[in-house]
């Protein structure tokens, strides 16, 4: 298995395969969110299916869906939604909190094995409020990895910080694609942050009018290294 | 459980001033109980220091006596010194028993005097009332029997006559001109609850007073002691058999008697304080419910105010009954806890008050238990529906919620 087909918005179908990298770009208003909700099983195509992992999530009633987003899917939000007043660690901790079936220990593990992944192992106990807008999208990152999902969605999760750090944020992106072979689905419409993905899926109006595989992904690492450097950085 | 002590701990002081409601609530509640139970039972306490089995029999005017006037019960000469004997000699359920008859006079000690009354009683009384000698040595059945001109006195009588602070022990005072011999002092005992002071008597054999200062052969009235306060009925209806037996009376008549009971008593004047019980308790009970209003509207404020983080959990796979269960246990938490430092300071608040006002109190387990139930009740009851709305949110409006 391991493919995820989409048949949604407007007789719209795709899929995505294990190991993508797919960004989906569109203008405000071409349905851009209402097939990010669907693949982050919130919602449900009201005609049509949607396969995650071989299951049609159709028949799932709201709180098996929930278990589905508990563990299959990884969220990375272009406001990084983390809790205040609550530590990177324990952040990242809290889709395993919703899930029985993980001790305390192996809860403990997982977290510090996520943080280190997103290079944020030295951060552990610092509250969101003390880190920057760049770790603070990392922690985000380490959250939805913590699980450790068939795909990760991210929503803009590059729309809320600076250009240098987007890239930082994109080559950790690439990072977990390449190194861990981690599915990966971005929403944005910043066409510069597309061209690290290696294909692009464009909507309008509800309908795909494009879906291109990108021949030459850049490497967003080479791009920060070309950046000049930056002292306060 | 976790998640939920974590977001509290997160939010300490809005925490604690949801608790403040509770705390106040069950302190209070726990306080005014203790309060108005404290002062039941110092009128308890106060009424059985007269003599908690005390059974007291008057003649009682059911019988017209010349021209249809009734008599008041000092005129009636019913009870005879013979009911008495017939009391102790067939009676179960009495452990002692003792006439008396009373008068008023003067007494006598050279140049001081002072009015007081006459107790004319058996040996057994001073059991019966539970009273003590500080001095000397009481009277015995032998000076009934031989009318002995001996008597015990009270401490009133002690400081108006003997003045000067001689011994009275074995001083010769004249009681309505008769002399009469100071054998005993009676221990101190202060106003009862009606205010009389219970020290101005003077106790004598009831043959000396009855022969020697009113020349009457009747008693005026009976005491008795019951084996406990709960056979008090017992007996009383004991004492009500014999009586009417030995006054010959028809079962149609009416009783020629009154037994009255300190339990009887104690039981009227309790009523009246457990009337104040409830009502305190009825005063905090509502600043309770005020209280669980507090948590209520702290919840819903909190569900609003963390939509976004509701979201959050949601689509990282809380399910509804998680987040149920959250805010739930969170309003338990917040009352349990406040109910926890209410039970302290309640108790800590009545230890106080009987510190510093010296009212007393008494703190029952029963008030304890229960405000802390209906805290506990209150949590889960005015927890539910803010929790239920958390709940039921869609995790994609939620999300976006601002």
């Amino acid at each position: 298995m391991g493919s995820e087909i989409v048949k949604a918005l407007k007789s719209v179908s795709f899929s995505v395969e294990e190991g993508e990298f797919v960004t989906i770009m569109g203008s405000s208003g071409s349905g851009k969110t209402t097939l990010l909700n669907i693949l982050g099983c919130l919602d449900k195509p009201t005609i049509g299916d949607y396969i995650l992992d071989g299951v049609n999530i159709k028949k799932l009633s709201r709180n098996e869906l929930a278990r589905l987003r508990n563990e299959k899917i990884g969220f990375v939000f272009q406001a990084y939604n983390l809790l205040a007043r609550t530590s990177a660690r324990e952040n990242v901790e809290l889709p395993l909190l919703y899930n029985s079936s993980v001790s305390t220990k192996e809860r403990h593990e997982r977290s510090l094995k996520a943080l280190e992944s997103v290079k944020l192992e030295n951060r552990l106990d610092h509250l969101p409020n003390q880190l920057s807008g760049g770790q603070q999208q990392r922690v985000a990152i380490a959250r939805a990895l913590v699980n450790e999902p068939v795909m990760i969605l991210a929503d803009e999760a590059t729309g809320n910080l600076d250009s240098r750090t987007s890239y930082e944020i994109m080559a950790l992106m690439q990072e977990l694609n390449q190194k861990q072979g981690k599915t990966i689905v971005f929403v944005t419409h910043e066409p510069d942050i597309a061209a690290f993905s290696s294909r692009t899926i464009t909507l309008k109006d509800g309908k795909v009018i494009k879906d291109t595989k990108n021949e030459n992904v850049k490497s967003a690492k080479e791009v920060l290294m070309s950046l000049p450097n930056n002292d306060d950085y | 459980m976790r998640i939920a002590w974590r977001a509290l701990l997160r939010n300490k002081l809005r925490a604690f001033l949801t608790m403040l409601g509770i705390i106040i609530g069950v302190g209070a509640v726990i306080a005014m109980v203790a309060i108005g139970e404290g002062s039941k039972k110092s009128i308890r306490d106060q009424l059985s220091g007269m003599g908690s089995n005390m059974i007291t029999i008057r003649p009682s005017s059911n019988v017209t006596v010349g021209g249809g006037a009734r008599l008041g019960s000092s005129g009636l000469q019913t009870l005879k010194v013979e009911d008495v004997d017939a009391i102790a000699k067939q009676a179960q359920y009495i452990t002692a028993i003792s006439p008396a008859v009373s008068a008023n006079g003067q007494v006598i000690n050279g140049s001081q005097n002072w009015p007081t009354s006459m107790q004319g009683v058996s040996p057994d009384y001073l059991s019966i009332r539970d009273w003590k000698l500080k001095d000397g040595t009481p009277f015995t059945q032998a000076d009934v029997n031989s009318a002995a001109k001996v008597c015990l006195i009270g401490q009133t009588i002690v400081e108006n006559i003997f003045s000067n602070g001689e011994d009275p022990i074995g001083k010769i005072i004249r009681f309505n001109k008769i002399p009469i011999k100071v054998i005993g002092v009676l221990e101190e005992k202060g106003e009862n609850t009606f205010g009389q002071d219970q020290d101005d008597i003077i106790l004598a054999p009831y043959t000396t007073v009855q022969k020697r200062i009113l020349a009457i052969n009747y008693v005026q009235t009976i005491y008795a002691s019951a084996i406990d306060e709960q056979s008090s009925t017992v007996a009383t209806n004991e004492l009500s058999g014999i009586l009417r037996k030995q006054h010959k009376l028809k079962n149609t008549d009416d009783d020629d008697f009154t037994v009255r009971t300190q339990a009887e008593l104690i039981s009227t004047i309790s009523s009246t304080s457990q009337l104040l019980t409830v009502l305190l308790a009825a005063i905090a009970g509502i600043s309770l419910v005020v209280g669980g209003i507090g948590i209520m509207n702290i919840m819903y404020v909190s569900v609003t105010e963390r939509t976004k983080e509701i979201g959050l959990r949601m689509s990282i796979g809380a399910r509804g009954v998680d987040i149920l269960l959250q805010f739930l246990i969170e309003a338990i938490l917040i009352s349990i806890t406040g109910g926890l430092i209410g039970v302290a300071l309640g108790i800590t608040a009545s230890k106080l008050v009987n510190l510093f006002l010296s009212w007393p109190t008494y703190i029952t387990e029963s008030s304890i238990v229960l405000s802390f139930l209906v805290c506990a009740i209150t949590g889960v009851f005015f927890g539910y529906y803010p929790a239920q709305k958390a709940s039921r949110l869609d995790p994609i409006e939620a999300l976006r919620y601002e």
